[in-house]
């Protein structure tokens, strides 16, 4: 139904301190979009610019081709659903979400019906002359939710609307925000998190903030099993990916690495000739690792395992020439590997070549 | 006796005493009167615990008792005698007091003050409260009208007074007067007005009160309700009257019955304006009219002041236990 614009937009505060800059970002109408990144990189200041709750000092923000930069938040034709719910106290659920229709003077006929309905949706119809402290968590956020609706608007903003429940309620409330979607598939939704199960779950397309712009704009998967950089890499994914330095020392449709550490690496990731010698990462997730007896691309005494049933996962000894202590992720229950020396290879399709943090994928 | 050992010495004996008298009473309760020892262990201990709450709190129920109750008390007594003290009139005291139309003047005043006086602190609290909440002078602003609240009801009088004197050379009032070529007046004479010129200084002085307590109150509102009424479309003074204001109208409650009381409690500025002259008299300084002349009446007074401001009082504290 609409469609958002965003062009070279950028936040400064007080003229100095620089939040975000140079966000280029189409979303179409009827799309999903994720804001996910790392505390403090602007993910939720971006969300308050297209609300209208903060100013938007560089760029241009368009929503369904008309430039709103200043045009106040309630004619944008946006609603937001906040982390601490902001229902107003003293009113009840029913006041709640009939109060912008009623500022906007819609008849109550109108307003009656808009509120039955939103209600009706998420189950709130028993609880429509509550206050909302009578009301728990989840309850609140679905009220939030129903007071977004009410206003029938062409996108609808989250910002982190599941960080204050529960772990079980939070499941529950994001299948039902998945439901919500399926039925209106013409609204565009555009949700904040750093909950990354929600970003993959939900998500269209996620974007990643990181270094006040954006890291990698994608599809969930797209964005797993071709990461643009370390950095997506490893933030995307858990536990993150296992980078290990090493050379090319093989070029063609397969690249073969020979690792500082001793083993080798074969990647499907294709390279040239100059290629030849070049420092790079290998990047290995965890879950891409399985057990080997011989030519492996690691290999390292296991300090550590933890055992989930489905999943046991191995910690290595902090090795000299990874970054990070290195993690493997297999299947099922695996026991007693605690102090020994295990091996480890991967699938050439899932190994990452990255040089200067940069995949080569996209060179 | 040098006065500093007599002072450190009724430090001691003071402090000392206090802490004897909480470890000793329960020692005595714990060891001699309900012993946790044999069959009676777990009764003992419960009936222990069930006192425990009335040792600590003797002390100050018998000094809330010597200092408060027994004064009211005493003072009910004393309005049923006449002016020596020694022959019993009953209500007598009262009766003649209902009678008279000084008195029906003061309760009508006291009426005006305690309609006019909390709710206009109350509302121009409020108004400075929201104004200067954003500004960067705000604080500057504050503390200037935060600073009559620092000054005495007689000096605050004495500032009015020379605001209101006749002269234009003094008073400002008149000085603007003069200078529009208007004749000097006295707005204490005016009738009925005259109230308002007086109740002006208490104004004056409460505001600031109300615009401190206020103003804390609008900073406690989460900063995302407003947000998401900007986002629902409402305008400034929708924002203002319904998201902030019943937000905080627990608090706007405590402000008003707290002004009311002291309101029902000012006697110094009639006192120091009129003397209670022109028909401004309000209860209070029509007590002050009797007291050590006729201690009798002076008492019936008092006490009518006290049946007023009791419901008041009762129902601030219960609002002020409801908003924490």
């Amino acid at each position: 139904m609409a469609d958002l614009k965003l062009t070279d937009v950028g936040k400064t505060y007080g003229g100095t301190v620089e939040v975000l800059k140079h966000i280029d970002l189409d979303i179409e109408a009827g799309e999903l979009i994720v804001f996910v990144g790392p505390s403090g990189c602007g993910k939720s200041t971006l969300l308050r610019m297209i609300a209208g709750l903060e100013k938007i000092t560089a760029g241009t923000l368009d929503i369904a081709g008309q430039r709103v930069n200043d045009v106040p938040p309630a004619q944008r034709g946006i609603a937001m659903v906040f982390q601490s719910y902001a229902l107003y106290p003293h009113m009840t659920v029913r006041d709640n979400m009939s109060f912008a229709l009623q500022i906007a003077k819609k008849s109550k006929a109108e307003i009656t019906e808009a509120v039955e309905r939103a209600a009706r949706m998420l189950q709130l119809t028993p609880y429509l002359d509550r206050l909302p402290k009578a009301l728990s968590g989840g309850q609140r956020q679905r009220v939030a939710i129903g007071r977004a609706i009410v206003r029938d608007p062409k996108v609808f903003l989250f910002d982190e609307p599941l960080s204050n429940l529960d772990a079980a309620l939070r499941v529950a409330t994001r299948i039902e925000i998945a439901q919500l979607k399926e039925q209106m598939p013409d609204r565009t939704m555009i949700y904040v998190t750093h909950d990354q199960v929600e970003a993959m779950t939900l998500a269209t397309r996620i974007v990643v903030l990181a270094n006040k712009g954006i890291a990698q704009v994608g599809s969930p998967l797209e964005l797993y099993e071709r990461p643009k950089s370390e950095f997506v890499a490893q933030f995307i994914g858990s536990p993150a990916m296992n980078l290990l330095p090493g050379e090319i020392t093989g070029t063609g449709m397969r690249t073969t690495v020979r690792l500082a550490g001793g083993g080798t690496a074969v990647s499907d990731v294709s390279t040239s000739d100059a290629d030849m010698g070049m420092q790079v990462n290998v990047g290995v997730r965890p879950e891409d690792c399985t057990i080997a007896r011989q030519a492996a691309v690691y290999s390292g005494k296991v300090a550590l395992t933890e055992a989930l049933g489905e999943v046991t996962l191995l910690h290595f000894d902090p090795d000299e020439h990874a970054q990070e202590p290195v993690i493997a992720k297999l299947p099922g229950i695996h026991k007693g590997l605690r102090g020994e020396t295990v091996k480890l290879s991967v699938d050439p399709a899932k190994v990452h070549l990255f040089a200067q943090g940069t995949s080569l994928l996209y060179r | 006796m040098s006065p500093i050992l007599q002072g450190v010495l009724t430090i001691i004996i003071g402090v000392g005493g206090c802490l004897a008298y909480f470890y000793g009473s329960n020692l005595v309760l714990d060891r001699v009167v309900f012993p946790a020892r044999n069959d009676d262990q777990g009764r003992n201990i419960r009936r222990a615990t069930m006192v425990r709450p009335w040792l600590f709190l003797l002390p100050a129920i018998l000094a809330l008792g010597l200092y408060l109750v027994y004064p009211v008390v005493g003072s009910f007594i004393r309005s049923l005698y006449d002016r020596s003290g020694s022959n019993f009139v009953g209500l007598g005291n009262y009766l003649e007091m209902f009678q008279e139309s000084g008195f029906r003047v003061a309760v009508f005043n006291n009426f005006l003050w305690i309609l006019f006086v909390p709710a206009a602190s109350t509302f121009f609290g409020l108004l400075v409260a929201q104004l200067t909440d954003r500004l960067s002078w705000g604080a500057i602003a504050k503390s200037l009208i935060f600073m009559p609240m620092a000054i005495s009801f007689v000096g605050a009088s004495l500032i009015w007074k020379f605001v209101y004197a006749g002269d234009p050379a003094i008073g400002i009032i008149n000085a603007i007067g003069a200078y529009f070529g208007a004749a000097p007046v006295d707005p204490l004479q005016i009738p009925f007005w005259n109230n308002f010129f007086i109740m002006i200084i208490m104004v004056w002085m409460q505001t600031g009160f109300a615009m401190v307590i206020l103003s804390a109150a609008l900073r406690g509102i989460p900063e995302e309700t407003i947000e998401a009424a900007i986002i629902d479309g409402a305008n400034p003074f929708q924002l203002f009257f319904k998201i902030k204001v019943p937000q905080i109208a627990g608090t706007i409650a405590v402000v008003w019955t707290t002004i009311t009381f002291l309101t029902l409690k000012v006697f110094d500025i009639v006192y120091t304006m009129t003397g209670g002259n022109f028909d401004t008299d309000i209860l209070p300084s029509y007590m002050m009219d009797y007291m050590f002349r006729d201690d009798g009446r002076a008492t019936a007074v008092a006490f009518v002041i006290m049946v007023i401001v009791t419901p008041v009082m009762i129902y601030n504290i219960r609002q002020a236990r409801k908003d924490v």
